[in-house]
């Protein structure tokens, strides 16, 4: 574990023009430092801060100089306590130089290590880079940065600049800005550092690797183009899912003063015989088969072992075709990148000349590929061209697995435009669609690419952690609802929107959507249990909510209801009763809102819906009560009632009556016929009443 | 396992118009009796590991031989032992059917069968003279003869039809999708009738499978063309299975085995299209399930008896006690357990509440190769719940595939609530049919934490040398030459130090008088490095302890 030990030095600018974005910095270093914690525990993590009013670093005492750069936390194992020193990070006073941090930072590695742990020591600068540098004192600041990077390379440290604008800083001045700028190009062009700017919130959450997984080859060997032209080739995965963390069986049976007690639970497996379930079955009596029909054929591990498939770990391509015959969608998994084996002069040039040739051509190669001698699994992929557009990186191949015949479903759908003239837009619809389309747009040319996939952290895994720390300090605190910053990747902008309103407003209005009243309850049933995970409230979920608030229901916010749907009866029934623009919406309301519980009680499949059927009635009670319509639900609920009786469905009566739903009596309303005592009666004993 | 699996497929078996058959001796492709038997068996043998709960019955029909529960000439229904007659198929099923196939019975067969006009009775003189036993058991047992003949009353296609709708009254149409697939070459078997007669033949035998429609059975026609002569589906079959207008125009007789295949597969697979519903249309074909079963009596007989499901307990590590099915989970962090519900997990990974939600558009250009993780699904627009949804997913198809662009959007799922993006597509006909239905993909893209960057890794300074002189040369005149000259393998660093070390050692070898030391016993008193020099520059592997170098050195002096 500790041969990957890593030391990282987080040198952050809080001078007052990063005041902004500190909160969202205090959170990437926060779940930077709480990965570290959990994944590489052994990891070295120092922190300088610059752009303060105070002063506190060894340099200056040694040589003077080096100014507002202060080092809260010396090089030191990763602990808890640092959880705490980043939270919250101090407010700056000065404007900060990002040079004179990265120097004192250089320093402090440079003293712990000396020339040892090459490539485990990393500079991680957060700035705005708006700041002038100080001016030097010998040569050009050119040549002082020159300096410092061949130094830094001689020392094989690695840095990573995330250079924070846009929306998230005040006006600066662009020529500063290209200065500096400039000055930390150099950096990445000569020395292994990375230099990324971000505009967004967000993007700065993603742009930081808050868990550094050391990369692994799939594969190194030949690219074999045919058996007498191969490249030096490695394969690293470069997309893999970040799998949500797999917690553990909890058991609270060992006693509470058991210190050592692992609380851990042991799954054991029991096999048993069909027709005689008490007996266990031992596993030396156990064979694996396939099922094949009704039958069962036994395959033991000898006759799999004989019938594997034992392929010779190759990459061969079989040939190329135009990068249009392959669809996109066919990718099917994961994606892999095949870089020129490094250091080999032949191979990176041999590796460029194909991938310029097959973009300059628009052709992909297609690949046959086992990664590993004997694998069973063969793959069959498309390799693409991966043209860099950096001088200091190699051009390489992306790879993606293509499905087999058997991995493809082809259904058949109906054509667009065989479909009748009642579903196709009208021009005027078109051109919303269009304009909608064009303003919606989230890389825009001059500014940064919103939601870019390289900077947008998952959402779902940064609020686990966050949650697990708050767990951790209290543990009965409820999860809390999802940060702001994160809730921005999972909700449409609201700035986008608010700047297009008119072109969603005229696009919404275009479209005419409404809910399928004649929608069975089976078919719906039935969609939803399907593991795909098919909603039928997808319709909605497509359009983007029309104001900032993603609670309204966007298209009943805005269009006044005039009916009760199926999906929401009671809000609509509630929306329609208090309408006021014209005295028939309440007995409209009532009036379908009695059809839509009869409806419900009737299509019910073992009391499904009556839960349903209930509430409604409860908002039909209450609604009555409100608009003194007493009668109509007294007469409802008879009525109802002895349609139960009559279709033997008495159990729903059984379940109102278990409920608080009585008749509406002379207290609650004052048109009521019935005293509370009838009211109270007629549900117990419906029988009398009934006849 | 499923309750509504009773997918019930009738194969039917139009035996009877071999006639072109018989012009083409021994070309067992074209036959199409033969298309029709092997596209069975491959389909059974596909629904025995993918669908097995599906049933299936076959029946030929025109058949001299007649078994069927209603006792109806000219139709025969296939079956294996220890089966219903509509049933899961079985091993044994698919056996005896491949039997009837027989190769080179069936072969040989048509083979020797002579120039004989439409009506096709298969002569016994001619079976007897082929002995290939296959061959015998088809004829045997079930024989062919054409059975609607002017003067015959028999109807065998009605026959048939009937018989077919018995055999899939088992099962309520509700909960299972009833089929009958019928394989013909005879676009009109009522040609060989006149008047009045095939009026009533006609209609009776339309009404038949009206009725059966009715009863929620659908009519599949797979017909085989003939190569000079369309199978013209418009003579009898089109009001059979009621296509109309353009239905009529679209329907394309298959012609060849591959694409009677490939219709069964589609078939199998008959989709309700919901509003955005999405559809894998890719999928990592499932392993087929390794199921444990006991084996008794290892030795010898060894009986398999399926087990029961497997149970499992849940055992405490630290008291052994069994526990309840527990809720409770736990995350190590910051040396404590920190203890997590269930509920609290889904609650965090609900992070939307809608399901597919449009953030906004991109550039086609801005996906890039390596944003992908997943299989895609694929996407098509349903009436179903939300009147008018086709029109708006239309609309925003047509402007996607015009301007370019891909549509962002969050997928809100439970399992894996992540960002999607959603690219349209253009519906691609090709000659037989479609190949990519019109829709849109949703592909699902990486977060930045399922990104690797490899980019560092590889960065290497020094580089950008050899990569500007190449860019300079790589389309001049030694294009050629640079990737052929690429292959040779250039010395590797390893190798040069290798090499360096060796020179070394070859310059320390000679400060010492080996031998001397060696006698004197003195070598123990050398370093290891010391020792190492001899050991390199004699081309001996260098590995092992002190002792183990000492001793290499004396055996390689000979001492």
């Amino acid at each position: 574990m500790a041969r990957n030990k890593e030391t990282l030095l987080l040198l952050i600018d809080v001078g007052p023009s990063m005041h902004n974005a500190l909160p969202e910095i205090e959170k990437v270093c926060f779940s930077l430092i709480q990965k570290k914690l959990i994944f590489t525990k052994y990891d070295e993590v120092g922190v300088i801060l610059f752009g303060t009013q105070d002063t506190n670093n060894e340099l200056t005492n040694e040589v003077g100089g080096y100014e507002h750069v202060v080092v809260l936390r010396k090089i030191g194992v990763v602990d808890v306590d640092l959880l705490e020193t980043l939270q919250p990070l101090p407010r700056g006073t000065h404007s900060g130089d990002f040079l004179d941090a990265i120097i004192v930072g250089m320093d402090m590695l440079i003293k712990k290590y000396g020339v040892t742990n090459k490539g485990k020591k990393r500079l991680c600068l957060i700035t705005n880079a708006i700041c002038p540098i100080k001016p030097s004192n010998e040569g050009t600041e050119d040549d002082q940065v020159t300096i410092i990077a061949d130094k830094m390379n001689a020392h094989g440290m690695k840095m990573e600049s995330i250079v924070v604008r846009g929306k998230l800083i005040a006006e600066a001045d662009e020529k500063i800005m290209d200065e500096n700028d400039r000055l930390l190009n150099i950096f990445s062009k000569r020395t292994r550092a990375k230099l990324v700017h971000v505009e967004s919130p967000i993007s700065l959450l993603g742009a930081l690797r808050t868990r550094n997984i050391s990369p692994v080859t799939a594969f190194r060997g030949d690219l074999e183009v045919s058996p007498k032209l191969k490249i030096k080739i490695w394969v690293y995965k470069k997309t893999a899912e970040e799998k949500f963390p797999t917690l553990k069986k909890y058991s609270d049976k060992a006693p509470a003063t058991d210190k050592l007690a692992t609380h851990e639970v042991k799954v054991d497996f029991e096999y048993k015989r069909v027709e005689d379930p008490s007996t266990v079955v031992p596993p030396e009596q156990r064979i694996k088969g396939y099922r094949y029909g009704p039958q069962v054929v036994p395959i033991s591990s000898a006759e799999w072992y004989a019938v594997k498939f034992k392929p010779e770990k190759s990459v061969k391509v079989l040939g190329f075709t135009d990068a249009g015959n392959i669809m996109r969608h066919y990718y099917m998994k994961d994606a892999y990148v095949f870089i020129p084996e490094p250091g080999k002069t032949k191979a990176i040039l041999a590796v460029s000349a194909l991938a310029r040739a097959m973009k300059e051509a628009n052709k992909v190669a297609i690949l046959r590929c086992v990664w590993r001698q004997g694998q069973g699994n063969v793959v069959v992929g498309v390799l693409t061209p991966n043209i860099s557009d950096r001088d200091n990186i190699p051009d390489s191949f992306y790879f993606n697995v293509l499905p087999f015949a058997e991995d493809v479903r082809e259904f058949q759908f109906p054509s667009f435009s065989n479909l009748p003239a009642s579903m196709q837009p009208t021009d005027q619809q078109q051109e919303a669609a269009d304009r909608f389309v064009q303003m919606f747009d989230l890389a825009p040319p001059d500014k940064e690419e919103a939601l870019l996939p390289e900077f947008t952290p998952n959402p779902a895994l940064e609020r686990f952690y966050r949650y697990l720390e708050l767990k951790s300090k209290h543990p009965d605190e409820a999860v809390p609802p999802l940060d702001e910053t994160l809730s921005k990747i999972t909700e449409p902008d609201p700035e986008l929107i608010s700047q297009n309103k008119s072109v969603l407003d005229e696009f919404r209005m275009a479209f005419n959507l409404k809910e399928n009243p004649k929608l069975k309850k089976s078919t719906s049933r039935s969609l939803q249990d399907k593991p795909s995970g098919s909603n039928d409230r997808k319709g909605y979920a497509l359009l983007p909510a029309p104001s900032a608030n993603p609670d309204t229901n966007e298209n009943k916010s805005s269009v006044k209801v005039e009916e009760i749907g199926n999906v929401t009866p009671i809000e609509d029934f509630e929306a329609m009763i208090s309408r006021r623009d014209s005295p028939k919406w309440v007995n409209k309301a009532i009036a379908e809102m009695k059809k839509r519980i009869f409806n419900l009680v009737e299509d019910s499949y073992n009391g499904d819906n009556y839960p349903k059927a209930v509430e409604c009635l409860a908002a039909l009670r209450k609604g009555c009560i409100l608009e003194q319509e007493p009668k109509q639900f007294n007469d409802f609920l008879h009525h109802i009632f002895k349609f139960c009786q009559e279709k033997f469905l008495t159990c729903f009566c059984e379940f109102v009556a278990s409920t608080q739903i009585t008749l509406i009596s002379k207290t609650e309303a004052a048109d009521s016929e019935f005293t509370d005592e009838e009211a109270r009666r007629f549900l117990g004993k419906p029988e009398p009443m009934m006849e | 396992m499923d309750l509504d699996m009773d997918l019930d497929d009738i194969f039917k078996d139009d035996e009877d118009d071999f006639d072109n058959d018989f012009y083409q001796a021994g070309n067992v492709d074209e036959n199409h009796f033969h298309i029709a038997l092997s596209c069975i068996s491959q389909s059974l043998k596909s629904q025995i590991i993918n669908n097995s709960y599906d049933e299936v019955a076959i029946c030929f029909f025109n058949t001299r031989e007649k078994k069927n529960l209603q006792d109806l000439n000219g139709v025969f229904v296939f079956n294996a032992a220890d089966r219903d007659q509509l049933d899961r198929p079985t091993a044994r099923l698919i056996k005896e059917f491949d039997l009837l196939e027989g190769k080179h019975g069936v072969d040989s067969m048509y083979g020797a069968c002579p120039v004989e006009p439409l009506d096709l009775l298969f002569n016994k003189k001619f079976c007897s003279k082929d002995e290939t036993e296959t061959c015998e058991s088809f004829m045997k047992e079930i024989g062919s003869q054409y059975g609607i003949v002017s003067g015959s009353r028999d109807n065998s296609l009605y026959n048939a039809i009937w018989v077919a709708q018995a055999l899939l009254r088992k099962g309520s149409a509700k909960t299972a999708d009833k089929r009958i697939l019928l394989f013909t070459n005879e676009d009109d078997p009522f040609g060989s009738l006149k008047g009045a007669v095939k009026m009533d033949m006609v209609n009776t035998t339309l009404q038949r499978a009206k009725d059966a429609q009715d009863l929620g059975i659908s009519i599949e026609v797979l017909p085989l063309s003939r190569p000079e002569e369309e199978f013209n589906i418009s003579l009898f079959y089109a009001d059979l299975i009621g296509l109309e207008g353009d239905e009529l125009a679209q329907f394309m007789p298959s012609a060849g085995e591959r694409s009677v295949r490939a219709d069964i597969i589609v078939n199998n697979n008959p989709y309700h299209p919901v509003w955005i519903s999405p559809w894998s249309i890719l999928c990592v074909t499932p392993k087929v399930t390794l199921l444990r079963f006991s084996c008794l009596g290892l030795g010898g007989t060894g009986v398999i008896k399926s087990l029961k499901a497997t149970e499992r307990s849940f055992i405490c590590a630290d008291t052994g006690a069994l526990l309840q099915n527990s809720t409770k989970l736990f995350y190590s962090y910051k040396n404590e357990n920190i203890k997590l519900s269930v509920e609290e997990l889904s609650e965090i990974k609900r992070v939307s509440a809608r399901n597919l939600r449009l953030l906004g558009f991109k550039p086609l250009s801005c996906l890039k190769d390596y944003h992908n993780l997943r299989p895609s699904t694929f996407l098509f627009p349903s009436e179903e719940d939300v009147i008018g949804s086709t029109c708006l997913f239309i609309a925003l198809h047509r402007s996607m595939l015009r301007l370019e662009r891909f549509a962002v959007a969050f997928y809100g799922v439970p399992s894996r609530p992540q960002l999607v993006a959603l690219v349209a597509q253009e519906e691609i006909v090709k000659a037989g049919g479609q190949v990519e239905p019109p829709g849109m993909h949703m592909i699902y893209l990486p977060y930045s934490d399922d990104i690797r960057d490899n980019e560092e890794a590889r960065k290497i300074p020094g580089v950008v040398k050899a990569l500007e002189e190449f860019k300079l040369s790589i389309y001049g005149d030694h294009y050629d030459e640079e990737i052929e000259n690429a292959g040779d393998k250039k010395e590797s660093e390893a190798s040069k130090k290798r090499k360096a070390t060796s020179e070394i050692a070859v310059q320390e070898y000679a400060k010492y008088d080996w031998s001397k030391l060696a006698d004197n016993g003195e070598l123990k008193d050398l370093t290891v490095t010391e020792l190492k020099y001899y050991l390199t520059a004699n081309n001996i592997p260098v590995a092992g302890k002190k002792e183990a170098l000492i001793s290499k050195i004396l055996s390689h002096m000979g001492k």
